[in-house]
């Protein structure tokens, strides 16, 4: 912040000149790398398609209405398929996410030199790579259908759970495990009875928030084959279906929210 | 303090997570049942499973060594278009969510304008992106451009929100010192709403230039351009190698710009 003279008259600027310049010359920068990815999108697309867009949006949206509804019927399975890949996945998933989040934690990892990054490196690669790219993996080892979705989840969420779990590890209070450990418990009761009663809120959070965004994430693993409602909407868009693929639209929107108004409850219930 | 009653048999416990037996019983029930219902109804190809093994060893004895050279043209084009599809959907998706945001928070606009804006951003947040990807697929044809318009659409749900919930918790002070200060609506926002938003806005905008590139990884599953549609080429032509490797390459990516955004935040910060 300064003050500069202009025509004589003392002005306040936010700015000093070589802050401005350089915020200057920072904008600029940016806005030329986004001109030239646009050139490069622009390059690569047909603007004919897009030009017709709005044309094609209204003929799919008129023969998405009215919706078939007798379709509803079909769906309660897939739908029951699609919550239980979400489900059982999580529940794979913290089994195998608290064990390496005391690993990758700095205040309980056993050795800092092989076990944590050990640790963090599985999180990370869980984390980076997407449920549908897992199920697609998954698909062609277990074949198609609900386990391979399921796995396919619970592959995910590990990270996820793992890296919100040992940052919660990392932020405990040290002063009652000190205390713990004072009195001469081991290393097993101290995580018991000072670290677990800590983050047991916290935790139960995060697996309720994982939980709610894999349904969102199962109800499209079907489009690579690996069960659930998706493999309705794959189907039914490869046919062309328009009226059933908007009965699945509401459906998997309705489930979507169903579950978001559940884990928003659950979370605010524990924390 | 002398306690005379006798501690043997008395052994302490922790208290338990959810303080309502009632409560607690009922989800624990709740849970076994809903296992044995799961379980039950789960049709699993046994058979298929007992293969996956053998048939998982030899899947990744495909996988390796990870092949860069063979199909490295199209490995690097893929990158490279993913690359630019999540920055231009960033900076579009950005520009257009701070209006959205703006008029998502509710001590700077009135009741409607408020519901309207919320509602946009939560029907961008509740439809699964790949779900989004294939509608604009199918709206404007294969390639980068839907892809583009799919990421922009989500980062429009994802910012607009976060930013709206950031300017109703910051500070107020400014916001009512300037209205007493007979400071117009746009003089409020520049000055006693931005700056107090802004650092956390930078960083939540770098994090959504991450998230951008690993969906565009997925998104091209569908037919909207980027690595995941080499990627998706890749494992149709059973070129497991070339594959892998690509697989390598976006968990390297993706830690790059990791260390990126949590180096950049720290700088805004």
């Amino acid at each position: 912040m300064s003050v500069a003279s202009v025509n004589g008259k003392r002005e306040w600027q936010r700015y000093d000149g070589k802050q401005g310049l350089l915020r200057w010359v920072l904008w600029l920068i940016g806005a030329a790398v986004f001109v030239w990815c646009w050139q490069k999108i622009s390059a690569g697309t047909e603007w004919s398609f897009v030009l017709d867009a709005p044309e094609q949006g209204a003929d799919i949206l008129g023969r998405m209405v009215p919706p078939e509804w007798s379709y509803a019927r079909v769906l309660l399975r897939p739908l029951w398929d699609t919550l239980n890949m979400a489900t059982l996945g999580t529940m794979i998933a913290v089994v195998l996410a608290v064990p390496l989040a005391f690993l990758a934690a700095q205040n309980t990892t056993p050795s800092a030199e092989f076990a944590r990054p050990f640790a963090l490196f599985c999180i990370v690669a869980s984390r980076s790579i997407n449920s549908l790219i897992w199920a697609l993996v998954l698909v062609m080892i277990l074949g198609p259908g609900v386990l391979a979705g399921t796995v396919a989840i619970a592959l995910r969420s590990v990270g996820f759970i793992g890296k919100l779990l040992y940052e919660a590890i990392e932020e405990t209070d040290h002063r009652p495990l000190d205390a713990i450990a004072s009195t001469g418990a081991s290393s097993g009761q101290i995580i018991s009875y000072g670290v677990v009663p800590q983050i047991m809120p916290v935790f139960a959070g995060i697996a309720v928030f994982r939980w709610d965004i894999n349904i969102r994430e199962s109800t499209i693993l079907g489009l690579v084959g690996a069960g659930g409602i998706g493999l309705q909407l794959n189907s039914s868009i490869g046919n062309l279906d328009w009226s059933r693929v908007s009965v699945i639209l509401l459906a998997i929107f309705a489930t979507v929210i169903v579950s978001e108004w559940v884990s928003a409850s659950i979370r605010k219930a524990v924390t | 303090m002398a306690d005379s009653s006798p501690s043997v048999g008395r052994v302490w416990t922790p208290p338990p997570l959810i303080a309502n037996a009632t409560l607690r019983w009922i989800i624990l029930i709740g849970t076994v049942v809903y296992l044995i219902a799961a379980f039950g109804t789960l049709d699993f190809n046994w058979q298929r499973i007992a293969q996956g093994w053998e048939r998982g060893q030899r899947f990744l004895g495909g996988f390796t060594p990870p092949d860069f050279v063979t199909r490295g043209e199209a490995i690097l084009e893929g990158v490279l278009e993913s690359l630019w599809m999540a920055f231009a959907a960033s900076v579009v998706g950005i520009i257009l969510s701070i209006p959205i945001g703006v008029c998502g928070a509710r001590n700077l606009v009135p009741q409607p304008i408020y519901m309207v804006c919320r509602s946009i951003m939560a029907v961008s947040r509740t439809l699964p992106e790949i779900l989004v990807a294939i509608l604009f697929v199918k709206l404007f044809g294969f390639g980068t451009f839907a892809g583009f318009m799919t990421l922009m659409f989500a980062t429009v749900g994802y910012f607009g929100k976060l930013l709206a919930e950031d300017i109703e918790a910051a500070n107020q002070a400014p916001l009512e010192a300037m209205r007493a200060a007979g400071a117009s609506w746009l003089q409020r926002l520049n000055y006693a709403v931005q700056p107090l938003v802004m650092p956390r806005a930078i960083g939540i905008a770098i994090y959504r230039m991450d998230m951008n590139f690993r969906e565009s990884a997925v998104i091209g599953i569908v037919g909207a351009g980027g690595i995941g549609a080499t990627l998706n080429t890749a494992f149709d032509r059973y070129e497991f190698p070339t594959a892998a490797a690509i697989l390598i390459l976006i968990i390297l990516i993706v830690l790059g710009s990791e260390y990126l955004s949590t180096f950049c935040r720290r700088l805004v910060r």
